[in-house]
């Protein structure tokens, strides 16, 4: 098992490491150089521009050395807490991530947890009661959830909101608690407002993971281990939840992998709408912007995120199927 | 095996081709067989969107602005007293609310705008050649404007917009699943069929996009587009960004059949035949390949069309003057706009209908895609 | 304690399937009883119906099969499961998800199935699986029921059973997993025992010790056993009764001895003609080689060896060898039937991919001399100089549904070699297309169709046809027959042997089944963990065995006569340390 852990976190170091050239690349893409956008900001904002500053800045990031020797300098960097300079915020990248990080993990958890909590007993029960009215009604959302753009759903509640509630559905917290430091109230008042954008980011994972979960079951509802079960005199309950449902649960787990990064590229777009107070708003603006380290900075950050969620599944999925364990 | 196959004739059913198969099984599926008209109809709307649209486009209208949608009733009653068919649409009015100052549309029931099929209009290229003067709905005094589905911000008709939004939003889906199947049949295909290193690193590189989020990083590469290039180009450009991500589930389609038609005994069989490695794969393995390409394609597109959607809703996909669903939708982004004028939804409510029937038809096609499985439907 | 009042019977029961074209009735109209202490066989080729009976007395037929009529009577059962009051129940009338029903399952009447990988779940434990039935049906402690569980692995003869209920049924073989699910089935030492074709899928000498073990059971604990096969040697084996089933009727019911001897239903006969046939060297083939002796060798392996790799521990970075085919030499000659037998995993499959060189051969060489007497060494080859040997050397394959391309005509599969060796003319290729069919028994109109339109046995055929195409000289059928039904299964014989005697092809011929081999070779190597363990003339193989695996394995198969039952010694053959136990006679 350790065995087995070991060799999935060290998988993950190549990967890691793609990742991190994949968001420098990024940074790079665009015509000019860094520096060279920076200065032009400034002059732009009509602010003095300091050739020194601009010196010594071309020096810190390497800015006339290979490509190479560029990402050396960004990446251990980052491994000392330096992500380089935000120049539409004049301020160090690390100091901008800071609590819109925390809120974005804890933005795509619980996505993650509310996806298993609806998505698993839904699945089954449109298994076992395949062709009812039920398993058709839940089919029928499913792929209305799965058809409809996040966007499309955080806006039409927003509108909802306004137009029939007179409510306001964006943000993660009430005015009071924006600003206030972390209290009880403020985290039950985080909870509250996180109900809406984790079920619209929620809807498509939860509607393929229905899908998914409803088509493995379907496969093993009929192995002979299930008519083992019966002959052996188990209520028609517990043969089903004992065995095929705890079997069907495998593959389930290795989608969740796959659903995390889905569930990250989702809140993208949702914490947009609804002007969340995570990483993605500030990333989709620094884009914008072409405030590239910013964006670099938040792009790595959400890829390393998503392959520890997936590296997070796999030890999950080697906990509970024993086949994996010990190979 | 025959069981869920065939009732038809047992001659028919033992000379029956794949497709024919294929075919017979799809038709069962009632769901997938409507999808596959409706998206063969927006394909067609698509096509020939100019004759579809009812206005130009690009039409502003100050008079007009946030001009709520008309509908079209098909009878009247006549002078006489007797309903006669007359399809036409009733009038609206702006008025001012004289206390708020705030502007507000009010029907007026004797203005009536009589609409024909395939009337005459203002003089229009199709396809970008063509020149045309007539449109499927139009009003029969040309002077006349009726909005379908109600005006934008700057007056333009909603109904033309979305329609013109049809083409650049199908087509999208086409090109990028056409570079992700060129780029996931190549790769996965030489992943699957030469296997080795070659299939190990080509594994690891679909599993490392595949744990990347696909939004974040599309953003990224569009952000990296210059922002003054040309439409065209930008449309490319975003193509070939979106298929950059979605090749790999082709790819792992591909990799994955190429992988068990390996190994299958019938291909052996015609290695032994004497068949070189080109026929083995073009004559033997191929035609098993083919459906289930197929279908895997009809359901990336439906993604790709989500994700350009969402791109140019975020303001880094297409780009104005192009017009498709997400720019269009770009306009719903100001929760103002909505209050005022919910029509805006409308080109989601497009998007939402094509991907549907492009997900059903997707799943009949998968379902149907291997006919000799012994599973029924 | 055996009496002779019957504990089940079955009255007149009729179980039916819905389908789009009407009702079908699996089980038509069938009625038998069981009595304690007996064994009862049920015999019948795949479609028959044997195995909804055996679910339908449980009630655990699959949708939409439906008990439509008649009486299963289970004598002296208790319907609740605390009182000890004892009656008749009629199982058909019960409600199957009831609870009396269910008290039943595994209490009174248990069940084991032909897989037993798939028939347990994957990811329990052995003795939670096992212990499970205690625990539902007489509410004893975990504890306690571990501790029985225990005790049943003891009694099915599992070495370590305190061991083996803390593992998972992939850490088992296949032999062991059987075992695990009759100390499932018997854990309640219920008063009668369904078994769906329980060795079919085990090897020859594992099937022989599930069958001691079940023998003994049924006397030690008296019970009733159902026992479904399709094999009429392990109904000589075994049986006490036997009723033969066809199209969901029986037709023949009675003592093993009476259907033996006396077989009165025609298809009883046909069975027992299909089984005792292949008993015994082909008369057909004694006749062939007489019109034409055996000619000089034509392919001669010498000591060749195959390896696979398979990476393990740590990062993969350990790889571990396998020995598929280590040492093997022979020769064949020209005219010849070649025998390979073996158990799964033996390496006989890789061997005939080897000679076929479908893969490569790692170590010894391949000689082949060809129809113009000019000998090319095969071993190093690649595939594009093997052309012109592949077109002497062809392969059928086991498995009829995957080795014709179903998207392909019959025409077109078996014109494939012909087009491909240089048979450019349409013309040409379809009147040999035409011939060949004719050839194998099939009519000319089959040209046009698909695969999907043939039987197994059928195409089967035309897996012969494509191969005998580009006129071989060697075939190697890979256990070409084992897929079908015995009754094709002799058909297709016959075929290969007509085939042997007009075209002068030889055969390499590998099966499981010592008695296809005896029939239809005329020598035969037996392998056993990738080696060949004893060659030589199959007659004197198969009555003399030297070497204690060929003893073990022909000791092992179960001979199709009652009355020489228990006249054999039962050898068992342990791996590695290479000697002999006699375990007593059965």
């Amino acid at each position: 098992m350790f065995v087995y852990i070991m060799r999935r976190v060290l998988w993950s170091v190549p990967f890691l490491f793609a990742a991190s050239l994949l968001a420098f690349a990024i940074i790079q893409l665009p015509p000019g150089d860094y520096v060279e956008s920076y200065a032009a900001r400034l002059e732009a904002d009509g602010q003095q521009v300091d050739e020194v500053r601009i010196i010594a800045l071309r020096d810190r990031f390497g800015l006339d050395r290979p490509f190479i020797v560029q990402y050396w300098k960004w990446i251990s960097g980052i491994f000392q807490g330096d992500f380089g300079l935000s120049f539409q915020w004049q301020q160090p990248v690390s100091e901008l991530i800071g609590d819109r990080m925390f809120l974005s993990v804890i933005l795509a958890t619980s996505t993650l947890l509310f996806t298993w909590a609806i998505a698993l007993p839904i699945g089954v029960y449109s298994a076992v009661k395949q062709y009812s009215v039920g398993d058709y009604v839940f089919s029928i959302i499913g792929f209305i959830g799965l058809a409809t753009p996040n966007f499309l759903v955080a806006l039409i509640l927003m509108y909802v909101g306004v137009v029939v509630f007179g409510t306001n559905v964006t943000g993660l917290f009430s005015p009071e608690y924006a600003n206030a430091s972390w209290s009880w109230g403020k985290f039950i008042d985080l909870l509250k407002h996180l109900i809406i954008p984790v079920a619209i980011i929620g809807t498509s994972a939860t509607a393929s993971l229905i899908r998914i979960m409803r088509a493995n079951l379907l496969d093993e509802l009929f192995k002979p281990y299930v008519t083992t079960a019966r002959a052996k005199g188990l209520s028609e309950f517990k043969a089903i939840i004992k065995y095929p449902v705890r079997i069907a649960l495998n593959p389930f787990a290795s989608t969740i992998a796959w659903v995390f990064p889905q569930i990250i590229s989702g809140s993208t777009i949702v914490a947009v709408v609804l002007s969340l107070p995570t990483v993605d708003p500030l990333m989709l603006d620094a884009l914008l912007s072409q405030d590239m380290y910013l964006a670099g900075a938040f792009i790595l950050l959400l890829s390393v995120m998503s392959i520890v969620g997936m590296i997070v599944s796999d030890i999950v999925l080697a906990l509970i199927d024993p086949r994996i364990r010990y190979r | 095996m025959s069981n869920s196959l065939d009732q038809s004739s047992p001659m028919e059913f033992a000379e029956a081709t794949q497709w024919q198969l294929m075919w017979r099984r799809f038709k069962k599926h009632k769901v997938a067989l409507l999808s596959l008209y409706i998206v063969l109809l927006f394909y067609v709307v698509a096509a020939f969107s100019e004759f579809f649209q009812t206005y130009d486009p690009e039409e502003t209208s100050r008079r007009d602005v946030f001009h709520p949608p008309q509908m079209i009733r098909l009878f009247e009653v006549n002078d006489a007293g007797n309903r006669q068919f007359r399809p036409h649409v009733l009038g609206m009015n702006l008025e001012r609310d004289p206390i708020t100052l705030a502007s507000n549309y009010a029907v007026d029931p004797e203005e009536r705008i009589y609409v024909t099929l395939f009337g005459r209009s203002d003089p229009y290229l199709l396809l970008g050649f063509i020149p045309m003067e007539r449109r499927l709905i139009a009003a029969v005094d040309s002077d006349e404007k009726f909005f379908l589905f109600g005006a934008d911000r700057l007056g333009r008709d909603m109904w033309s917009r979305t329609i013109a939004g049809t083409r650049v939003s199908m087509s999208i889906g086409l090109v990028g699943v056409a570079l992700s199947l060129f780029l996931g049949t190549l790769i996965g295909g030489m992943a699957g069929y030469l296997g080795g290193w070659v299939d190990a690193v080509s594994t690891r590189a679909i599993e490392l996009i595949l744990s990347m989020p696909t939004i974040p990083i599309w953003l990224g590469l569009s952000a990296t587009i210059p922002p003054n290039i040309d439409p065209l180009l930008r449309y490319f450009a975003i193509t070939i960004i979106l298929s950059l991500i979605g090749w790999t589930e082709l790819a792992r389609v591909v990799r994955g059949r190429f992988l068990a038609l390996r190994t299958e005994d019938f291909v052996t069989a015609a290695r032994l035949d004497g068949a070189s490695p080109k026929r083995v794969i073009f004559r033997h393995m191929m035609p098993s390949l083919v459906s289930h390409i197929i279908a895997s394609v009809s359901l990336a597109i439906p993604a790709m069309i989500l994700a350009e959607t969402s791109l140019s809703f975020l303001g880094l996909g297409l780009q104005q003057p192009t017009i498709s669903w997400g720019v269009l939708l770009q306009e719903s982004q100001n929760i103002r706009s909505i209050a005022q004028a919910p029509w805006l939804f409308v080109p989601g409510a497009f998007v939402m209908l094509v991907v549907l029937a492009l997900n059903f038809l997707g799943d009949g096609l998968r379902d149907a895609a291997d006919p000799y499985s012994q599973h029924s439907i | 304690m055996t009496t002779n009042q019957p504990i089940l019977e079955v009255k007149d029961l009729v179980t039916a399937f819905q389908t789009r074209h009407g009702d079908f009735n699996a089980v038509d109209n069938v009625s038998l009883s069981l009595t304690p202490g007996k064994l009862m066989c049920l015999v019948g080729e795949s479609g028959s119906g044997k195995s909804v009976l055996s679910r339908s007395i449980l009630q655990l037929v699959d949708k939409p099969g439906k008990i439509v009529s008649g009486e299963i009577l289970l004598h002296d059962a208790h319907p609740a499961a605390s009182s000890d009051k004892v009656e008749t129940l009629d199982l058909a009338a019960l409600n199957p998800r009831g609870s009396v029903m269910r008290n039943i399952r595994g209490r009174d009447i248990a069940m084991i199935f032909q897989e037993p990988m798939s028939s347990l779940s994957p990811v329990h434990k052995i003795g939670n699986q096992i212990a499970e039935s205690a625990m539902l049906h007489e509410g004893i402690s975990k504890s306690q029921a571990m501790e029985r569980a225990v005790d049943m692995l003891r009694q099915v003869e599992i070495s370590n059973p305190e061991k083996a209920v803390n593992q998972y049924p992939f850490e088992f073989s296949g032999g062991m997993r059987q075992r695990a699910m009759i100390a499932m089935a018997l854990v309640c030492s219920p008063k009668i025992l369904i078994a769906d074709e329980p060795t079919t899928a085990l090897d020859v000498t594992i099937q022989a010790e599930i069958l001691d073990l079940l023998q003994n059971l049924k006397q030690t604990h008296n019970m009733a056993i159902m026992f479904i096969t399709h094999d009429m040697g392990v109904v000589a084996e075994i049986a006490d009764d036997v009723a033969v089933m066809k199209n969901g009727k029986i037709v023949e019911v009675g003592g093993v001895r009476d259907i033996f001897s006396n077989p009165n239903h025609g298809y009883t006969k046909s069975l027992l003609r299909a089984a005792q046939d292949t008993q015994k060297p082909s008369d057909r083939r004694i006749e062939i080689r007489r019109a034409r002796p055996l000619g000089d060798p034509i392919l001669s392996a010498k000591s060749i060896g195959k390896e696979f790799l398979s990476s393990h521990g740590f990062l993969g970075l350990k790889k571990e060898t396998f020995v598929a085919v280590d040492d093997a030499s022979f020769e064949l000659r020209e005219g010849e039937s070649l025998g390979v037998v073996g158990e799964s995993g033996s390496g006989k499959t890789t061997l005939a991919r080897c000679i076929q060189r479908i893969h490569g051969i790692d170590r010894g060489e391949l000689h082949y001399r060809n129809r113009a007497g000019v000998e090319t060494e095969l071993s190093r080859l690649r595939d594009k100089e093997l052309q012109p040997t592949w077109r002497e050397i062809r392969t059928v394959f086991q498995d009829p549904f995957a080795s014709l391309n179903p998207r392909m005509t019959v025409s077109q599969i078996i014109s494939e070699p012909l087009l491909l060796n240089g048979m450019t003319s349409k013309r040409q290729r379809r009147d040999r297309v035409e011939e060949l069919l004719d050839l194998v028994g099939l009519p000319v109109e089959s040209m046009e169709r698909f695969p999907h339109a043939f039987s197994g046995g059928q195409r089967q055929r035309i897996s012969i046809a494509r191969a005998i195409a580009p006129e071989p000289r060697v075939l190697i059928a890979d256990e070409a027959t084992s897929a079908l039904d015995v009754s094709i299964r002799v058909q297709i014989m016959d075929l290969l042997l007509e085939l042997q005697h007009k075209l002068n092809i030889s055969y390499i011929f590998i099966s499981h089944d010592v008695g296809l081999v005896r029939f239809f070779c005329d020598r035969v190597m037996v392998m056993y963990k990738g080696k060949i363990v004893e060659a030589g003339d199959t007659e004197s193989v198969c009555t003399d065995p030297e070497h204690p695996y060929t003893k073990a394995l022909l000791s092992a198969v179960p001979i199709t006569d009652p009355s020489e039952r228990g006249t054999k010694v039962r050898h068992r053959y342990v791996a590695d340390l290479s000697d002999v136990s006699a375990n007593g006679s059965v």
